[in-house]
């Protein structure tokens, strides 16, 4: 097999692509295991017998409420990520398999969500949630990603949901098998890599969000993760060792999760539907 | 068991109008195939009575009782796709028995049709198997034991060879024989495959452009084809169409010449005057019957197609119509001779400038 040299060049740029992003998670993982003065002096340096150090783990664990931020950013992202799944793929399923009037009005609308980022709403979005007394819940948090990522959601579920033979849907039909049946026992299953991607792709903002905890759910115990990290970055002092090791804490989850998804991500499963 | 019926069964699409005025009965244990060309209706015609498709006027009828507004499960059907449509996260057993756990079945009750139907349709050794990990037959045969378990008064079946290669394709056609045998139940089976029709059924409802061309036994669309389209369309190679004009009329007794010849025949009385424009059809495999009262056609050949236990001519007339011959066995014919073919009077179809035929009904 000889190898093209258009094939050499997409994987240097992947490669470099890859380096890239994977980086900066390597500098915080290797430097949360460093003392301070090595994290200045040597920022590239890989921890050594003088440099190791856990006490940024102890701080965190010491000085803040890591357990409760952790649980918090944990809570709302999986609230957040079953409901815009299971909302976004019913949506998905009633936009692309139903005519009603109004249909195109209604996927406009919702494509339109796409591209407007609702962080210009923030301040109404606040005052709403002032009024509904959700101010420092959790609530109001998942509300708000779940309204995010539901547009995206939506379009990319509709795609494959369209992809998926009709005849299924209409053997389905003929077999007596009822609309919700369809949808939970048929439908659900031959999108998950959709519904992996689309899980993907909402979660890691959701759990990276700083914005609307900062806004919505600042106190009363409700802090996310990215807020309790915020506490050791202040005007004046910052402590680094207790940040980085808070942030690859932080790392885990979402890694954890992303493995969990990308196991479907490559496989199609409509294979052997039809033909 | 049922019989179905449609009367007067429309449907439109927005301002197109895909089927118009369809009327039809099936009769109980019925295999009735509808045939036409892609885009005449046929299938929307099957997924009208499957209650796929919601009809624009008419009413169907399934064991005597109304079905228009009952959905596809209420109806005592059972389909069968093209694409199989087997559930590809299912393995064999519960794609069959998947329509069962809804529709209230006992559990051992399922499992023993299940089983059933895989002991007919010779899957036993697949029950466990996914979709992707089967043959484009056994599918097949998947999507047909998904209807049998159903136990359903009528079979539906949409083009469901057409994915199959020709030697797969004539065992299922036999097994779906077969299977209509055993079972006594009222099929209705869609296709564009002449052969197919041919072969299955014991009525073919000609379709085209969403109006019902002709309805009759295989053999009676064969031998009196009520006009050019179905002339055309029944029989392969199709039939050779000649331009011709009415010479003399004496009551049924009429005079036709085409290509420079003419032939006398019967046709009904009236239907034809003389001077008018007709077109005469002949079968290819008629066109060297010969016999007592036959009429030479002599043309220039263009092509010579030898397959051993038939040849095929393709000659042009001097009159410049093209037409296919199939002779018996093999031919000295060669391309750039000329041929002589001898068509006997019987076998000569004649059809109006509206294309109907004028020949006597045979029946």
């Amino acid at each position: 097999m000889t190898i093209r040299p258009g094939r050499i060049a997409v994987h240097i740029a992947l490669i470099l692509y890859t380096i890239l992003a994977l980086g900066p998670i390597f500098l915080i993982l290797i430097n949360a295991f460093k003392t301070r003065r090595a994290i200045f002096a040597d920022p590239l340096g890989l921890p050594n017998g003088q440099t190791w150090t856990t006490i940024g783990f102890d701080r965190v664990f010491a000085n803040s409420d890591f357990g409760l931020y952790f649980f918090n950013s944990l809570t709302v992202t999986i609230v957040s990520l079953v409901l815009i799944v299971l909302i976004g793929a019913m949506a998905a399923w009633a936009l692309t398999e139903y005519r009603f009037r109004g249909n195109t009005i209604l996927s406009l609308y919702l494509a339109i969500g796409i591209m407007v980022p609702i962080r210009l709403g923030s301040v109404s979005i606040l005052r709403m949630m002032v009024e509904l007394n959700l101010v420092n819940t959790l609530t109001a948090l998942i509300l708000v990603y779940v309204a995010q990522g539901l547009p995206l959601a939506i379009l990319i579920l509709g795609e494959f949901i369209q992809q998926i033979p009709k005849d299924l849907r209409d053997a389905a039909r003929c077999d007596g098998v009822s609309e919700y049946r369809i949808f939970f026992s048929i439908i659900l299953p031959l999108i998950s890599p959709a519904i992996a991607t689309v899980a993907v792709f909402t979660m890691v903002p959701v759990w990276n969000d700083l914005w609307f905890p900062l806004i919505l759910a600042p106190g009363d115990g409700k802090q996310t993760i990215t807020l309790g990290v915020q506490q050791f970055i202040g005007q004046y002092v910052t402590d680094w060792n207790a940040v980085l090791a808070s942030l690859t804490l932080a790392i885990a989850p979402v890694l954890a999760l992303y493995l969990l998804f990308s196991r479907y991500l490559v496989r199609g499963l409509t294979a052997g539907a039809v033909k | 068991m049922a019989d179905v019926s449609l009367h007067g069964v429309a449907k439109s699409f927005g301002a197109t109008e895909i089927l118009r005025d369809i009327n039809l009965s099936v009769d109980d244990g019925e295999f009735v195939v509808f045939v036409g060309p892609s885009g005449c209706g046929k299938s929307t015609l099957l997924r009208i009575i499957a209650g796929l498709e919601s009809v624009s006027g008419g009413e169907i009828r399934i064991d005597k009782k109304r079905v228009n507004e009952l959905p596809p499960a209420d109806r005592k059907i059972a389909m069968v796709f093209q694409s199989y449509a087997l559930y590809p996260h299912m393995n064999v057993y519960k794609n069959m028995a998947f329509g069962l756990k809804f529709a209230k079945t006992h559990k051992a009750e399922a499992d023993r049709r299940v089983r059933q139907a895989a002991e007919i349709l010779k899957l036993t050794p697949l029950l466990d198997r996914k979709p992707r990990e089967l043959s484009g037959g056994q599918r097949q045969r998947v999507a047909i034991g998904r209807a049998i378990v159903r136990n359903p008064s009528v079979f539906l079946f949409d083009e469901p060879l057409s994915n199959l290669d020709a030697a797969l394709r004539v065992n299922t056609r036999l097994e779906i024989a077969k299977l209509h045998r055993d079972l006594g139940a009222t099929m209705i089976y869609v296709t564009h495959d002449q052969v197919e029709a041919m072969t299955l059924a014991s009525k073919i409802v000609v379709l085209n452009q969403g109006r019902i061309e002709q309805v009759g036994a295989p053999l009676e669309l064969y031998r009196s084809p009520r006009n050019l389209f179905v002339a055309g369309f029944i029989g392969s190679p199709r039939m050779n169409f000649i331009k011709g004009q009415v010479l003399r009329a004496e009551g049924s007794n009429v005079t036709i010449g085409f290509a420079g010849t003419e032939a006398t025949l019967d046709v009904r009385p009236g239907s034809v005057n003389p001077g008018d424009h007709v077109t005469v059809g002949i079968r290819p495999e008629h066109m060297e019957a010969g016999g007592a009262e036959s009429t030479s056609l002599r043309g220039t050949i263009d092509a010579v197609e030898q397959l051993g236990e038939s040849s095929y001519v393709y000659m042009r007339l001097a009159s410049g119509d093209d037409v296919i011959v199939r002779a018996p066995g093999e031919t000295e014919a060669t391309p750039g001779g000329t041929y002589t073919a001898h068509v006997p009077t019987r076998a000569l179809h004649i059809f109006d400038a509206a294309g109907l035929s004028v020949l006597p009904d045979q029946s």
